[in-house]
């Protein structure tokens, strides 16, 4: 054990100081950072002004959704269907229906449009309606409290019981009418984002394990290594090792990318709030109610707001973020190390990295199958390719954190994590035995056939 | 007593035998040369000594019991296919070769700063290894393999890439190292470095062991009774007035001198010789012909390679 520790220390000490680590951990965040930015800045420039028809069923809503320099809002008062006919002729760009619904079930409400939706336009509504909502829940609440003296609540309680989140689905319209219904993209991004994550990591890290044990091959240092220690404790050090510099590489991506968002935004942000919103949202708060000034300001803060933010962070809080984040670091280190296991024993088989091709390909299958897959498995979260792929170990890793946000049973996070571990043990096994015959092998050419005789060598 | 014995090693490869039913046995402080053409086994051998590799069949022994897996720590290897880490520095990383050794880290320092002092390494100690020369590399490596003062030390090919002023030095610590107490096994084809160091020795050929015993033991029945003869005062043939018996197998002339090989019957002994010899020649030197471990390599592996094609031949 103390042994296996040197060498997780080695291999995690000589990679964080090398040149290339330092590099990609600067240069990722500002990537990713650029992706974020980029179209918040985009949207500051755009000074067209879009047109919102409204269709309010329930009539909550009349006059609260404020004109600004960039959103003008128009309330039709005709049927759903009549307006959605006249919609591809007139000049909106988008129209928003809310059907009668109840108080406490807020739900239902479309958007309409020509083109993809504005993410200002949709966390503005998003933000209005809600509210608007909780305004028309708490005047309830206040006079049930009038009404029924006895009953102790705490503004706390209060809060909580009138805390709306507003779902709008987005449909899209085409020229001839057709509709097609667009994806809740916030699980569809994260999703995404997730996933190739997952992919990412495993091919840079897993290769890195690779070469690492090339380049103990070629160097000769192998076979003086392991008259001190057991190949697979080597092994397992060099795996754990990268890992661990993998998940130093991702939590300081994750740190960076926040700081630097964060302050780009905020630098941005004075001069979206002044042209994307209008001001009276912020200003228009209700100065009869006691806590609505302390309320307002934890629902709604009027900075995220006019980042364009407020969608991503209601449906960020529509999703169960504890299991997203547990799962998610589950599957990355599982995922890692059941590849991992695999390129050590690619590594351990060849004499140089030319000659790792032919081995490469049965593990980039699945792994670039699940990429490629992955578009069809976010149109279809719950089908039976997608349940599948995500219980399959060498797919699960990618297709379960692109399947996770959009809410999967719990079950299947289970029984997919727990095959994940058994095919982390089964490839490290199979892998071992070829390690340990592999590493002492030199300028032979390796064949499948010559594999499978090392997989039955006795120990 | 003996440090080390292996029993009837046998380990088997999927298309070939790598050592068939070997056994060895290494005195303790000796030097013991394990031999053997390429591919003979004795890679094979001392990876199963270093329990890099088990063996299908056999035993080990070591200090008079079964060898344990911790007996590692006890043992020095230095193999034929050696090399550092080239990117890392040359004194973390024998450092890190010594703690996985089971050195702690503070001895480990203190012992490394003396054996590099002595090596002159110490101003190489914060470079990287690709900067070192192909013979300081080979010296790191010799200073990390002794570091944990091993009871049993191992060399595979030891003065491959060294020149012969450090060839020499290696040779001294390694005595050295004999006389501190320490075992030495010493896997070589080098034959004169096998005649200068070795006590005992093992040959093996094509997965087994062919000969094994003292050094002069071997030479001493592998020695043919002949002589080589420097005389002056007699130009013609010396078998003109030797027994039929004394054989004279070679004749060359050195500065007026002249050297012959005599090969006399097993019964004889020198002063038969001499005494045939006294009345017609000048003799200016004698001494006996002893069969350097090359011809005994030699010899005894093209034997057992003719023998055992000529045993195919008879089975064809």
């Amino acid at each position: 054990m103390k042994k296996i520790i040197l060498i997780i220390r080695r291999e995690y000490l000589t990679r964080v100081r090398k040149r290339s680590f330092i590099v990609m951990t600067i240069l990722g965040p500002l990537l990713m950072a650029a992706i974020v930015i980029v179209p918040i800045y985009i949207a500051t420039l755009s000074n067209e002004v879009k047109t919102v028809s409204v269709i309010d069923e329930t009539g909550f809503f009349y006059e609260k959704f404020k004109d600004s320099e960039t959103i003008k809002f128009q309330y039709l008062v005709s049927d759903l269907s009549s307006a959605k006919s006249g919609f591809s002729k007139s000049g909106a760009s988008a129209l928003l229906y809310i059907p009668k619904t109840e108080l406490a079930l807020p739900s239902g409400a479309i958007l309409y449009s020509k083109s993809q939706v504005n993410i200002n336009v949709k966390g503005y509504i998003k933000t209005v309606m809600s509210r608007q909502l909780e305004e028309l829940k708490l005047e309830a609440k206040l006079r049930d409290l009038q009404l029924n003296m006895d009953a102790k609540l705490t503004t706390d309680d209060i809060l909580r019981s009138i805390k709306t989140s507003v779902e709008i689905s987005t449909i899209k319209i085409g020229k001839e009418g057709t509709e097609e219904k667009s994806y809740p993209e916030v699980s569809m991004v994260l999703g995404m984002f997730g996933g190739i994550l997952i992919y990412f990591f495993i091919f840079l890290f897993g290769s890195q394990v690779m070469r690492g044990v090339i380049e103990e091959k070629t160097s000769r240092i192998v076979e003086v290594i392991i008259s001190s220690v057991k190949p697979f404790q080597l092994m397992m050090g060099k795996i754990i090792g990268v890992g661990l510099v993998g998940l130093t590489q991702f939590l300081l991506w994750v740190v960076l990318t926040t700081g630097i968002v964060t302050i780009a935004t905020s630098t941005l942000s004075s001069k979206l709030s002044s042209k994307a919103l209008p001001e009276q949202l912020i200003k228009n708060q209700n100065p009869g109610l006691a806590s609505a000034t302390t309320f307002d300001k934890a629902i709604i803060s009027p900075k995220e707001n006019a980042e364009g933010m407020n969608e991503v962070l209601d449906a960020i809080n529509s999703i169960d973020f504890p299991v997203m984040i547990g799962s998610f670091l589950f599957f990355f280190l599982f995922g890692f190390l059941l590849y991992a296991a695999l390129f050590a024993a690619i590594g351990s088989a060849v004499d140089s990295e030319a000659d790792t091709q032919q081995f490469m390909l049965p593990i980039t299958v699945p792994l670039v199958l699940s990429f490629v897959l992955a578009q069809y498995i976010i149109q279809e979260p719950q089908g039976t390719l997608a349940f599948w792929l995500s219980i399959i170990p060498l797919t699960s890793p990618v297709i379960m954190m692109i399947r996770i946000p959009f809410g999967v049973p719990y079950w299947h996070i289970l029984l997919s994590m727990g095959f994940l571990i058994l095919g982390f043990l089964g490839t490290t096994l199979f892998a071992a035995k070829i390690y340990r015959t592999g590493i002492l092998m030199y300028g032979k050419k390796v064949s499948y056939k010559e594999l499978w005789k090392w997989l039955k060598y006795k120990n | 007593m003996d440090l080390f014995a292996a029993n009837n090693i046998t380990k088997q490869f999927s298309n070939h035998k790598a050592l068939d039913k070997v056994s060895i046995s290494v005195p303790e402080k000796s030097i013991f040369g394990l031999l053997g053409p390429n591919g003979a086994g004795k890679t094979t051998l001392i990876r199963i000594i270093n329990r890099i590799i088990a063996p299908d069949e056999g035993e080990l022994y070591f200090m008079g019991r079964k060898l344990v897996p911790n007996d590692i720590e006890r043992i020095g290897y230095l193999p034929e296919e050696r090399g550092l880490y080239k990117k890392m520095n040359v004194g973390e990383q024998a450092l890190y070769l010594a703690q996985l050794k089971g050195i702690n880290r503070n001895d480990a320092v203190k012992r490394l700063k003396y054996w590099f002092e002595k090596f002159e390494l110490l101003p190489w100690w914060n470079r990287k290894v690709e900067e070192l020369s192909k013979g300081m590399q080979q010296k790191v490596q010799f200073i990390v393999t002794i570091l944990h003062e091993p009871k049993l030390l191992i060399f595979d090919e030891p003065f491959s890439g060294f020149d012969p002023i450090n060839v020499n030095l290696l040779k001294e610590e390694i005595l050295e190292l004999q006389k501190k107490g320490v075992t030495i096994i010493f896997s070589t084809h080098n034959m004169a470095s096998v005649e200068e160091l070795c006590d005992h020795i093992a040959l093996i050929n094509k997965s087994k062991k062919i000969l094994d015993g003292n050094v002069w033991d071997i030479q001493k029945t592998y020695k043919t009774n002949s002589f080589e003869l420097h005389y002056t005062d007699y130009d013609g043939n010396l078998s003109d007035f030797l027994p039929p018996k004394f054989e004279v197998t070679d004749l060359s002339t050195i500065n007026e001198h002249f050297i012959s090989k005599i090969q006399i019957p097993k019964d004889a002994r020198l002063n038969d010789l001499i005494r045939e010899l006294l009345p017609h020649i000048t003799i200016q030197a004698i001494k006996e012909i002893i069969p350097s471990m090359n011809d005994i390599f030699i010899r005894t592996v093209t034997q057992q390679t003719s023998s055992s094609v000529s045993k195919h031949e008879e089975s064809l």
